[in-house]
């Protein structure tokens, strides 16, 4: 049900350092039961996460990148389903027992989430909140504990730290609660971060402050990111390698220069090629016709073959599987060598 | 200065903003002075206490120029006032103080009939697809009513009127005998530019148009926008946080920050040499699509101060790199720099005593490299 | 109609449809059911409420007399279906003023706001702070004994949780943007009221007034068990209750029917509100 037909060894070549990966994804699905039929959420998604990598996991709504973010420290509760492997540390996270997950979660793998207000827990102040990680997760009490809190806050860009770690979420700006919610992931000190859109609630120059903490941070911590984003701006400034996204299977895998430049997926490159573009100024856009898929019921074949310029009755046969179809790029799309070229000459008015 | 001064300087700085625009073609929309203010609601203790009430600034002393068949694009970020621009020059809210000119209209001092009027040469469409429209009416009685309340049609005219609304926005007929709920984000919104349009209107506002669609949708309301504004001889004002989009779209652009209008210039001029330090930063800080340009240090520092809370003089000064004693004393006006680039910065006022520094680093900052945005 | 736009499709109608919730189409039948009583209860018993039988006095149930006979040998059973116009008249006229009323009021101060609102939330504080039925007994008894002054009373009374409750919505939906378009679009204030925010804001309203109805019935039936409600000989099911109550032990039916019935047109009016929660929220 897959069709994904890369083997360990090719993935393992595409991972960015020639280490093993932090992370491995192998034929993750999540199931959601809805009164009008099983929503097949995401479907049969693999991956490498490389050790110190940004991974940007970009897609529109509906594509299922939120969904699988949260099924990698299986957040997802029953009736919902996730099947798979996700491979940490050679543990399978998705079959761990309970108290074993407990210590990875919070611990060697944090998240931060878009809404810091809804995020961040608003009757306990902001030091108590990094606290608790501390405790949790590093052992550390009293005085060290909150030494170390005032540091993380530092850390972060949050002026007067030390002041700052008794006010409660509602007293920090926008801005500010995104920081803190970073501290607070941070205080465990892990080792990969999971960042599910951390900066589309924000204004574009916060959005910019903070991406560049996130830089720095992995940087200086050394942690692997996995950014989870519709903004396709915010992945070309942040990210080291892109997954893209759509009706819940991955479509394509690659550097982040490689996909900005030459996109081998028909959706990647209708998607660069409705964006405007500064030379042709109040000329009509290229859009992609249509609307996400319903994932309730999703066609034969390949996801994007309704929306697509470049169908054939061979993509709404089988799903196309992920392939290389270049150094470290993988794609599923059978048409990958007939897309033209970005920023051609617009085709006759659609 | 004395209050006085101020006051004959900041007319004799009008008359001179003015007087340009009074050159240009065909001037639609004059705003001056324009100013909002909400006062948050104090409780009883604390007036007792006597202190004074708290507002939010949301626009102060906004002057704007609009001509006839432009599209002008409106951007800032939280708090800027950008759409409390847009409401008031709609009249949902009532602006404190300032005038707006339509065409000949004084709008401020509209009533009735006249208001009605004027709601009938100026429409706006609004940002979330999912709240704008009534849950309740269909597209046919939404649509419907308003040709009947403004009698756009003679009643017999109008089921015809309708399905030619529909397919103006590029909704098939039955699409009348269907509710909101029944429709995707980017059809809502074209419900929402059919109505607007039934009232054939000369000017659209549109407030974050595309905001709430993905990606791939935005384009095609876009582009559905593009053609009517050709077709129909709109003049269009879009609010927007999208700079890529903006400056797709526009002719000009106003760029605002905490209430007031910091930088109008042609989209060229914007984007290629923007003066105020804060569009520079501003597009600096939009992340552009060029994987290989990136830089570590972020565009600006430091918060978005609250629009409760306004830095006196200048609003930018807490945040910008070349601030001095003047930005923290006088509330810069807007100026023209030449070629009708105008700024609100004491960098360019000629009666400013810049420190050196200061003057190279601006001058510096002028050019923006090619790729960005 | 240019080339360059393809028409959108829309989703087919089959989406539409949606099931009703088995509480309201039950609630709706045992309505049915109460209104038929109301209005030919001759239809379901040949005994008239008022015929006195001195053979037959304080008989149990039997064949002829399902539900017994009370103490003047009237038919319990004709008495509770006689029964069914009065309650259910008291259920409409202890609801439908303070409905319009309040409903309207609560419209109307949310949406003109200020000074109106202030006031007329002043008064409502003022009602509530005196315990319902407190007020509506004092009320009634400075007025006098029978059902017009009890109804005279409740709306006196009653209005105030319809114009808490459609205030609060219509204080919503001013924000929501279509009510702000419609304002965009040069339409009356009167019409954005009543023909875009009211349809929207009346729900709670409306499922509230179910329960108000039922909790009128046994208001009505309260008041009549005091003797300030119905009077004698009408066949109250609260009067009917207090007649019965010294002949609980020796004569159970005479008090048990009519309570059952009070108890089947709350169940009535509870299940109706419920669905109808349900099939007004619009569907998103």
């Amino acid at each position: 049900m897959t069709g994904q037909s890369m083997t360990t060894v090719e993935m393992q070549s595409q991972s960015a350092a020639s280490t093993s990966p932090l992370l491995s994804v192998r034929d993750l699905n999540v199931r959601i039961p809805t009164p009008s039929g099983e929503l097949h959420a995401v479907r049969g998604v693999n991956f490498d996460l490389g050790r110190g990598e940004v991974l940007g996991l970009v897609g529109e709504s509906g594509s299922g990148k939120s969904v699988t973010l949260r099924a990698l420290l299986r957040l997802h509760r029953s009736p919902i389903q996730t099947t798979g492997e996700v491979n940490y540390d050679n543990q399978n996270l998705l079959t761990l027992p309970e108290s074993r997950l407990r210590s990875v979660r919070g611990g060697q793998i944090s998240m931060i989430f878009q809404e810091p207000m809804t995020a961040l827990n608003p009757v306990l102040t902001v030091g108590e909140q990094i606290l608790e990680n501390l405790r949790e997760h590093r052992g550390l009490r009293g005085k060290a504990a909150s030494e170390r809190a005032a540091e993380l806050l530092d850390l972060t860009g949050i002026p007067s730290p030390r002041a700052r770690l008794s006010d409660y979420p509602h007293q920090f700006s926008g801005g500010m609660r995104q920081r803190a919610m970073i501290a607070i992931a941070l205080a465990s000190e892990p080792k990969l971060l999971l960042a599910d859109e951390p900066t589309t609630a924000l204004d574009v120059t916060i959005q910019d402050q903070i991406l560049r903490l996130l830089l720095r941070l992995r940087d200086e911590l050394h942690m692997s990111v996995v950014l989870v984003t519709h903004d396709l701006g915010v992945v070309a400034q942040t990210c080291d390698r892109v997954a893209v996204m759509y009706g819940g299977r991955l479509m394509e895998t690659a550097d982040v220069n490689e996909v900005f430049a030459h996109p081998k997926h028909a959706y990647t490159h209708g998607l660069l090629g409705s964006l405007p573009d500064a030379s042709a100024h109040r000329l009509p856009l290229r859009p992609i016709p249509g609307g996400p898929p319903d994932l309730r019921r999703l066609p034969q074949g390949c996801a994007f073959a309704p929306r697509c310029a470049y169908v054939t009755d061979a993509c709404r046969g089988a799903e196309p599987p992920l392939m290389t179809v270049a150094p470290a790029h993988a794609s599923a799309c059978i048409h990958y060598d007939r897309l033209p070229e970005l920023n051609a000459a617009p085709e006759a008015p659609l | 200065m004395s209050a006085q001064a101020e006051t004959r300087k900041l007319e004799a700085q009008r008359q001179e903003v003015q007087g340009l625009e009074a050159q240009a073609p065909d001037t639609l929309l004059e705003v001056r002075g324009l100013t909002k203010t909400f006062p948050v609601r104090q409780g009883v203790i604390s007036r007792w206490r006597g202190q004074p009430g708290r507002a939010v600034q949301a626009l102060t002393d906004v002057n704007l120029t609009v001509r006839r068949g432009e599209t002008l694009g409106i951007v800032g970020e939280s708090g800027c006032g950008k759409s409390t621009l847009a409401r008031t020059l709609v009249r949902l809210y009532e602006a404190d103080s300032g005038t707006v000119k339509y065409d000949t209209l004084d709008v401020l001092a509209l009533k009735g009939e006249a208001l009605r009027g004027y709601n009938r040469r100026v429409q706006m469409i609004f940002q979330d697809p999912f709240s704008s429209l009534n849950p309740r009416m269909t597209v046919g009685q939404v649509l419907r009513e308003a040709l009947t309340v403004h009698k756009m049609r003679p009643a017999e005219q109008i089921p015809e009127r309708v399905t030619e609304l529909l397919s103006l926005v590029g909704l098939p007929p039955e699409a009348a005998g269907r509710l909101p709920h029944e429709f995707s984000g980017g059809q809502r919104q074209r419900i929402g530019i059919a109505r607007a349009l039934a009232l054939e209107p000369e000017c659209l506002i549109a407030d974050e148009l595309v905001s709430a669609l993905d990606v791939s949708v935005q384009a095609q309301v876009v582009n559905l926008l593009l053609e009517l504004q050709e077709r129909l001889h709109l003049t269009v004002l879009f609010v927007a946080h999208d700079l890529r989009l903006v400056r797709h779209l526009s002719h000009r652009v106003a760029v605002m920050y905490l209430g007031r209008m910091v930088e109008v210039a042609s989209t060229e001029a914007t984007f290629a040499t923007p003066r105020h330090p804060y569009t520079q930063g501003l597009l600096a800080a939009a992340p552009s699509l060029d994987p290989s340009h990136r830089t570590a240090a972020p565009a600006i520092q430091g918060e978005l101060p609250s629009p409760l809370n306004v830095p006196s003089g200048c609003a930018f000064r807490t945040r910008c790199p070349h601030a001095f004693d003047r930005c923290a004393a006088k509330r810069p006006l807007l100026r023209d720099t030449g070629e009708g680039h105008l700024v609100a910065c004491h960098l360019y006022d000629p009666a400013s005593i810049l420190p050196q520094a200061g003057a190279e680093r601006a001058a510096a900052d002028q050019t923006v490299p090619e790729s960005r945005a | 109609m240019t080339a360059t736009l393809p028409v959108q499709t829309v989703t087919a109608p089959a989406a539409r449809r949606r099931t009703i919730k088995p509480t309201l189409v039950i609630g709706l039948l045992l309505l049915l059911l109460l209104v038929l009583a109301a209005l030919f209860p001759r239809l379901f018993t040949p005994f008239s409420p008022t015929d006195f039988d001195y053979t037959a006095i304080l008989k149990g149930p039997t064949a002829k007399h399902p539900f017994g006979t009370d103490n003047f040998g009237r038919d319990v059973l004709s008495r509770v279906i006689h029964g069914t116009r009065i309650d259910l008249q008291i259920a409409v006229l202890t609801t439908a003023f303070p409905f319009v009323f309040g409903t309207l009021l609560g419209a109307v101060t949310a949406f003109r706001g200020r000074w109106a609102d202030a006031v007329v939330g002043r008064i409502a504080d003022l009602v509530v702070v005196f315990p319902f039925l407190v007020l509506v007994i004092a009320i009634v008894a400075v007025l006098g004994p029978g059902l017009t002054n009890m109804y005279i009373a409740v709306s006196a009374v009653g209005w105030v949780s319809y114009w808490r409750l459609t205030r609060g919505e219509v204080l919503a939906q001013k924000r929501a943007e279509y009510a702000q378009a419609a304002q965009v679009l040069g339409y009356s204030p009167a019409r954005v009221l009543l023909r875009h925010i009211l349809p929207n804001a009346v729900t709670p309203a409306i499922v509230y007034l179910m329960t108000d109805m039922s909790l009128g019935i046994l208001l009505g039936a309260s008041l009549g068990y005091l003797g300030l409600g119905a009077q004698p000989p009408a066949p109250e099911w609260g009067v009917m209750v207090a007649d019965g109550k010294n002949f609980m032990v020796t004569a159970w039916w005479i008090s048990t029917f009519p309570g059952l019935a009070l108890t089947l047109a709350g169940v009535t009016f509870s299940l109706i509100g419920d669905g109808l929660a349900d099939a007004l929220r619009p569907r998103a």
